[in-house]
């Protein structure tokens, strides 16, 4: 066990780096972008003096290294900064209100995601799981070839258009779902689950393909192995030999897409938030690059960056203790 | 104007009291209920400060529900009080006297009076106040709290419409002494007490029990207000029944929805219109006939036809719209017609010209489309435009005021005096055009100090008259104000044209069905 943590140890200090590579794109890219905060906010009535006088107010006057350098340091001190959008107004009034800051603002956000991203999962990764084994057991058939065209289609259609798909048959023509997704805090867990169980299907379609080839390929891969051919000589039946004998050794793989798509439900589901309404972390990442909200952006990032580093983590480890050649070596 | 003059109400606003109290019953409006609405324009940057207020999501929860001001526009355009009762001027309309309501209170208990009126307008002021209400509030010299409930206020010049600036939604009237705590959390006099506000996302409030208005206004029990910036979302969310009403219906869409049996559709010309500004001190735009030449190069109806979709109206190079009172909608229609844009160019010593016109999306919703029709049109006129698309972001910092030609948009003003001081008087920092014009900036300033209604409407009649003849901004249209409602809600005859969802106040003007 010593040399499995040996590695998770490495992993995490390469995240950390690779964290902070990812700081340093991301501060310059939004810095390229033209245009600011100032003269965002301002719009119309961007006049020299407003803009001059909330870029003072913001520190945006400041050359950029000093800024990557100040915000660099809050981070490690866990300070993600001031969110300028409410900033703003607290200038305006000398006060805090006490949601100023960038981890008041994005922590109801990114609660909100895990909460799609775990219905979701909970949805999803049974259901590609059974579908890519029963795909595999029944390979070359009508079944398997069905599954595989509804999921790939699904796959390949535009996230916003599933949705409205689902839309029109759960929420327009058969009013089973709520088309809008309005969660609040302080939603009792049923309603919730009902208002946001139309994105996690849109989600699942989406998702799903990707899991359940993996799965098919892997078992199918396997089934090749003289192991497997033993099995069978024993006469075990087609399911059991999936199931008890090749799944444990293609778990490395499906994990790994797993752990893949899981990242991709916390970080790319801006389209989907936006057509049901759901108030994510992906739309107001979305706002606060339209308004240029440079530390929530950053902020943003840093978790998805994180939340991808971590996902990938896991996912490695669980392919090492899943496999017993790994976790003993010689 | 229901035979009140504008005179009249002008020089004794105490009409205006008995109007609104008495409130013209329409039909016995029903009480209780919640309304649900699917709105645009919200932000994460959104908050009760009304300073920072441009868009609907705001002005509807702040204005339209939460928040009082001094007055109100009514959904017939007729000014009347909301927590000044009545107010009065001086012959010159330099000094204005405003009565307050008695009995009126905040939401956290406080008495409504004279202080919250001087310190709520006090926010404005102040070198680094990034107020849009700067310069009406600028425009007052002094303060002076007579009595409790009776504020004078003093103007640095006379002006007319003074106690219209009162009802700007930047305007909102807070608590003295608690503003910090008004703006937080949301407390003002208005008929509607905030339960829950998360920016960007959703805001709730609930009748507020004991309000002035009483049983006027203000019918429904709770109001909740969803943020749904996407089209089809909020087009989606009316069809499910999700909400009672949406703003800002997708033109293309706009069928599917008149289909819908349980659905109306509420369609309002106002002053928002969409503009090709040129700055006439930059060659060549600062002779004339260049300028009359472009104005017979565009094709007005086609614009309205195709940018929207037939939803508007033509526009005569004037920012003065149905919504205004000296609308002067009787001026002829400039008109497409390219032999007389070949004519005014060669006044202008031409045969052709080349020209660069800056367009972005930013402006409005087609403009670049807009300014490729334009640059078709006046092709035959001997005009020959290159569009250049600029890129949305900062383009009203980097584009508007510093290009010689460009696309711009403005959703108008209550008033022309607003307006036009807004954007066409010499020097102000709007003045998208670098308009400096004598005889109208002669007739700005006599119109803003008269009081004199019929005198008004012959100044601003030939004001218009100069913009549409020698004007440096094309108008070619005005887009209407739609948006839809199911028939849960009983909507009034008349709606409110100056702002979208019945002046943002369907909270209190809108009851169950």
């Amino acid at each position: 066990m010593g040399n499995v943590l040996t590695i998770i140890l490495q992993r995490l200090l390469l995240g950390v780096l690779t964290l902070l590579i990812v700081s340093v794109v991301i501060f310059t890219a939004v810095n390229l972008l033209p245009g600011d905060f100032a003269q965002n906010i301002l719009g119309q009535g961007a006049t020299p003096d407003a803009v001059a006088s909330i870029r003072r107010d913001l520190g945006l006057d400041q050359p950029p290294i000093t800024r990557y350098f100040d915000w660099l340091g809050g981070v490690l001190r866990g300070d993600l900064g001031t969110s300028f959008a409410q900033a703003n107004f607290a200038s305006f009034t000398g006060t805090d209100s006490g949601a100023t800051t960038v981890a008041a603002q994005i922590a109801p956000r990114f609660a909100n995601t895990m909460f799609l991203a775990m219905v979701t999962a909970a949805i999803a990764v049974p259901f590609s799981i059974i579908l890519g084994i029963l795909a595999a057991l029944y390979r070359n058939t009508v079944f398997d070839r069905a599954t595989n065209i509804f999921t790939l289609s699904s796959i390949s259609s535009p996230e916003f258009f599933l949705a409205y798909i689902l839309i029109l048959f759960l929420a327009v023509l058969n009013p089973i779902f709520p088309s809008l997704s309005n969660i609040f805090e302080g939603m009792a867990f049923s309603e919730r689950l009902e208002k946001s169980m139309l994105p996690a299907l849109t989600l699942t379609l989406v998702v799903t393909a990707h899991m359940m080839r993996m799965t098919r390929a892997a078992i199918i891969n396997l089934l090749a192995s003289p192991y497997i051919e033993m099995a069978r000589l024993k006469g075990l039946s087609p399911m059991r030999v999936i199931v008890k004998h090749a799944l444990p050794n293609a778990l490395a793989p499906i994990i790994n897409v797993i752990a893949l798509n899981l990242a991709y439900l916390i970080t790319g589901v801006v389209v989907v938030e936006v057509v049901f309404v759901y108030p994510g972390i992906g739309q107001l990442f979305v706002d606060s690059v339209k308004i240029r909200d440079i530390p929530v952006v950053q902020a943003c990032c840093l978790i998805f960056a994180a939340a991808y580093i971590l996902l990938n983590l896991t996912a490695d480890i669980l392919s090492i203790l899943s496999n017993p050649r790994l976790r003993h070596p010689k | 104007m229901n035979g009140i003059s504008r005179r009249g109400l002008l020089k004794t606003g105490a009409a205006a009291g008995v109007l609104s109290l008495s409130g013209m019953p329409l039909r016995a409006q029903t009480r209780g209920g919640k309304l649900t609405a699917g709105l645009s324009g919200a932000n994460t940057t959104d908050s009760w400060d009304g300073r920072t207020h441009s868009d609907l999501f705001m002005i509807a929860s702040a204005q339209g529900t939460v928040f009082d001001s001094l007055t109100e526009i009514a959904a017939d355009g007729s000014l009347k009080g909301e927590l000044a009762e009545s107010w009065e001027a001086s012959a010159d309309a330099k000094t204005w006297t405003f009565n307050l309501r008695q009995g009126v209170t905040f939401h956290n208990g406080k008495a409504f009076g004279a202080d919250d009126v001087i310190e709520s307008l006090q926010m404005h002021l102040g070198e680094e106040s990034k107020s849009a209400a700067k310069p009406i509030v600028e425009a007052i010299t002094e303060m002076t709290k007579i009595t409790d409930h009776q504020v004078q206020f003093t103007l640095a010049a006379g002006n007319a419409d003074f106690p219209y600036l009162m009802s700007d939604y930047h305007i909102l009237i807070f608590p003295a002494g608690q503003i910090e705590e008004g703006i937080a959390k949301g407390i003002g006099t208005g008929l509607y007490q905030v339960q829950a506000f998360d920016p960007g996302v959703r805001m709730v409030a609930t009748r507020y029990a004991d309000h002035y208005k009483g049983d006027s206004a203000g019918f429904f029990d709770e109001i909740e207000y969803i943020a749904i910036n996407d089209n089809t979302a909020r087009m989606n969310a009316l069809m499910t029944g999700q909400v009672d009403a949406i703003n800002r219906i997708d033109f293309k869409t706009e069928a599917l929805l008149r289909a819908n049996p349980a659905l109306r559709i509420q369609e309002v010309t106002g002053n928002q219109h969409y503009s090709f500004p040129m700055l006439t001190k930059t060659a060549p735009f600062d002779d004339v006939n260049v300028r009359q030449a472009l104005k017979y190069g565009i094709n007005r109806q086609e614009m309205v036809d195709k940018i929207l979709l037939g939803h508007g109206q033509v526009g005569n190079d004037t920012p003065i719209g149905p919504a205004n009172q000296y609308y002067a909608g009787d001026m002829e229609q400039l008109a497409y017609d390219p032999d007389k844009a070949k004519f005014h160019l060669q006044q202008a010593g031409l045969d052709s010209i080349n020209i660069d016109l800056s367009a972005s999306n930013a402006a409005f919703e087609g403009a670049v489309d807009a300014a490729q029709l334009f640059q078709a049109s006046a092709a035959a006129g001997g005009i020959n435009i290159n569009v250049v698309q600029e890129p949305s972001d900062g383009y009203w910092s980097n584009v508007w005021l510093k290009k010689p030609f460009c696309a711009c948009y403005w959703s108008g003003r209550a008033t022309e005096d607003w307006m036009f001081s807004t954007a066409y008087e010499a020097g102000v920092p709007w003045n998208d055009s670098q308009w400096d014009h004598p005889r109208f900036q002669e007739l700005l300033l006599t119109a803003r100090a008269e009081l004199d209604s019929d005198k008004r409407r012959e100044q601003y009649g030939e004001m218009q008259q100069i913009l549409r003849d020698e004007g440096g901004v094309l108008i070619p249209m005005f887009a209407n104000y739609v948006q839809a409602v199911n028939n849960r809600i009983a909507t009034p005859d008349t709606v409110g044209n100056l702002w979208q969802m019945d002046n943002g106040r369907m909270a209190e003007r809108w009851s169950i069905a």
